[in-house]
């Protein structure tokens, strides 16, 4: 029936009709819909973190020159900037800004991994002991780093933390898969608690770490503990640039396999896919991510959690476009969350721990009572 | 694209003017406040406190967490725990002078305070009566008043002497344990090279735990070896967090002199601890309080 307020002949769609379309057509383009939403979102919200803080800068006039810097490759503070604006936006909030993009994705995505390889939507690296193996070994290095472990520490520089961070990382990942998981099933409730029993050591050897400790050493640790960005530099930026984001690559390029393992590891191998292989890469990418990350940021829990169960109930289950939407909106949860941090009690700092915690406990908690079946209680 | 260009050329100057102008006037009134340093953050207790006993608290715009006195010092806006600084919450307060107890942090926030415009002054911070001097002059040198400063010094030696040369005979050879924290059954306390130490030893006193540096878990064997004449604590102005009663019903405390004479002296950390313009007070009042009944 022709609508009599639309002329005659061919017509071009416009973006809504473009929407429009994504929205009422097939799975895969909603979700890729979502995916552009959200890159969209994660840019806005990324300008927006170094735009918002306890001092107000003129972040408009201010990016185009650091963007020039970047490409005429000059150092120092431009003609007719004031030396702490230009500090405040390079100095503290783009290397932040940047550590939390890198964070948040590589916690976010690191959880949905998990959550496919163990096909449970509860396992995630904090909860399950991962990262708490990666604190371990983070805390050896910053009380050892001198002493027992110099040697090691020279050789790999700003490496080192992260480095042993992954090592602590792994150790608990492949642990744990040992114990849940027996003749190819992956028993949930063995895994939590096992993750419990695993946490729970680690935090003594951690312990143990604090009481050889001396003052400077502890006040590090103690700081690295809670869970912050505060402490972004440049340095760490670089440090762990490399390893997260070739881990997330290749955790992309699992999404296929990631898919069939949905159908269980038999279903799995039958139709071609490797499955011990594919389970070997996925512990080594997320124990390498995840030490990564905590290396730089400490305890921040939950986003691994929250992050995929959100985009699961949007996008759909499919690894291909949930694992990208992952990084996107695990990014933008860290970074707003930050910018909350670094604003509410400003000029002071809340820990960002506390703020993904006061968010993600209570989320985890409505997941259990949704869909207790998953769990086995 | 000629169009594009000359559309926008004559706004981009006219911005950039504007945007110069204001920022060249902030770097002049800046540089004309750096001479006498007008806008100061206060790091650490001690340091808060010897910044208004020196009469300069107007120059301060914001002190950190543990600088509870005086109760004036806490109307200043809050930049964080001494270690746990953010380099823009410092930064947001404009300063012109950052003073730092030995022990700020994280470095982190320390070096970008450093490259930024912002003149930073660590302030030493040793436990004992040169250090409150050397505590006192760094201050006042930072401040520009060193003479007023070199006077203060004077005056904390002095009275500090003087508090010394007034404790009892009743006092010495007394032995104390310091209990940092009391939790669950475990008792928290300071060895050798604590703050804590020195306080007590100032008193005239002896730390009972000098086997140890800096502050560990006690063994309850430990305890019983030490044989504790008095307990020393920290209380927040309300009140300890653990009664005398819970404290001394420990199994191994309650066998001590300090549990049968129920011997507990609680004092503010900071006045007990923060080595600065009180600790003659501090050390009088703890040393009466050893004599009493000792």
């Amino acid at each position: 029936m022709a609508d009599p307020a639309v002329p005659a002949g061919p017509r071009f769609l416009s973006w809504l009709d473009y929407i429009r379309i994504s929205i009422h057509s097939d799975r895969e383009g909603r979700a890729r819909f979502w995916l552009v939403v959200l890159l969209v979102i994660l840019i806005a919200t990324a300008i927006g973190s170094l735009a918002i803080g306890p001092i107000s800068i003129p972040v408009f006039d201010l990016l185009p020159l650091v963007i020039k810097r970047l490409f005429s490759g000059e150092s120092g503070v431009p003609e007719n900037v004031s030396l702490r604006d230009w500090i405040v936006l390079t100095d503290i909030r783009l290397p932040r800004m940047i550590m939390g993009v890198f964070v948040g994705a590589a916690l976010a995505v690191c959880g949905a991994v998990m959550q496919g390889l163990f096909r449970n939507p509860l396992a995630d690296p904090g909860l399950v002991g991962v990262s708490s193996g990666a604190g371990l070994g983070a805390a050896s290095f910053i009380v050892l780093g001198n002493g027992i472990l110099q040697p090691v520490a020279m050789l790999l520089g700003i490496y080192a933390v992260p480095v042993a961070a992954f090592v602590g990382a792994l150790a608990t990942t492949s642990l744990l898969y040992r114990i849940g998981t027996r003749s190819g099933i992956t028993s949930v409730a063995t895994l939590l608690l096992a993750g419990i029993a695993i946490a729970a050591l680690s935090g003594a050897a951690t312990g143990l770490l604090v009481f050889v400790a001396d003052d400077s050493q502890l006040r590090d640790l103690n700081f690295w503990q809670l869970g912050a960005l505060t402490g972004a530099t440049w340095e760490k930026v670089v440090s762990i640039a490399p390893i997260i984001v070739g881990s997330l690559f290749c955790m992309g390029l699992l999404a296929r396999g990631l898919n069939a393992l949905t159908l269980g590891e038999a279903a799995a191998s039958h139709i071609g896919i490797r499955v011990q292989r594919l389970k070997n890469i996925s512990i080594f990418l997320v124990a390498g991510a995840t030490g990564a990350a905590v290396a730089v940021s400490g305890g921040i829990g939950f986003v691994g959690i929250v992050v995929p169960h959100l985009l699961r109930l949007t996008i759909g289950p499919d690894h291909r476009y949930l694992l990208p939407g992952c990084a996107l909106l695990g990014a933008t949860l860290l970074l707003v969350t930050d910018t909350l941090s670094r604003t509410i009690v400003a000029p002071a700092e809340l820990p960002i721990g506390i703020l993904t915690a006061l968010l993600g406990a209570p989320f985890f908690l409505w997941i259990l009572l949704r869909r207790r079946s998953l769990v086995g209680l | 694209m000629s169009k594009f260009s000359a559309s926008f050329k004559p706004l981009n100057g006219v911005v950039a003017l504007v945007v110069g102008t204001v920022l060249f006037g902030f770097g002049l009134s800046s540089q004309a406040l750096a001479q006498d340093h007008n806008r100061v953050v206060a790091v650490g207790g001690s340091v808060t406190e010897i910044v208004y006993a020196l009469g300069e608290e107007d120059r301060l715009v914001a002190r950190d967490s543990t600088s509870t006195y005086p109760d004036e010092a806490t109307a200043l806006p809050d930049v964080g725990y001494i270690r746990a600084l953010s380099p823009e919450g410092v930064l947001s307060v404009k300063p012109d002078l950052v003073l730092l107890l030995d022990g700020s942090g994280p470095a982190e926030t320390v070096d970008v305070l450093k490259a930024s415009e912002v003149e930073i002054v660590n302030i030493p911070d040793e436990a004992s009566a040169e250090g409150i001097v050397a505590k006192v002059k760094a201050i006042g040198d930072a401040l520009g008043v060193a003479e007023k400063a070199d006077a203060l010094a004077d005056k904390v030696e002095e009275d500090i002497a003087v508090a010394q040369s007034g404790i009892s005979e009743k006092v010495k050879g007394q032995k104390v344990v310091f209990v940092l924290s009391y939790r669950d059954g475990r008792i928290m306390a300071s060895g050798a090279d604590t703050q804590a130490s020195a306080m007590i030893e100032l008193a005239g006193a002896t730390n009972a735990m000098n086997d140890f540096s800096g502050y560990k878990q006690l063994s309850d064997e430990s305890i019983l070896t030490a044989q504790p004449d008095v307990i020393l604590m920290m209380d927040n102005g309300h009140g300890t967090a653990v009664s005398a009663d819970q404290l001394f019903a420990h199994p191994a405390l309650s066998v001590t002199p300090a549990a049968k004479n129920k011997r507990l002296i609680t004092m503010p950390g900071l006045y007990l601890l923060g080595f600065g313009p009180r600790t003659a007070d501090a050390i009088r009042d703890l040393a009466d309080q050893f004599a009493e009944a000792g």
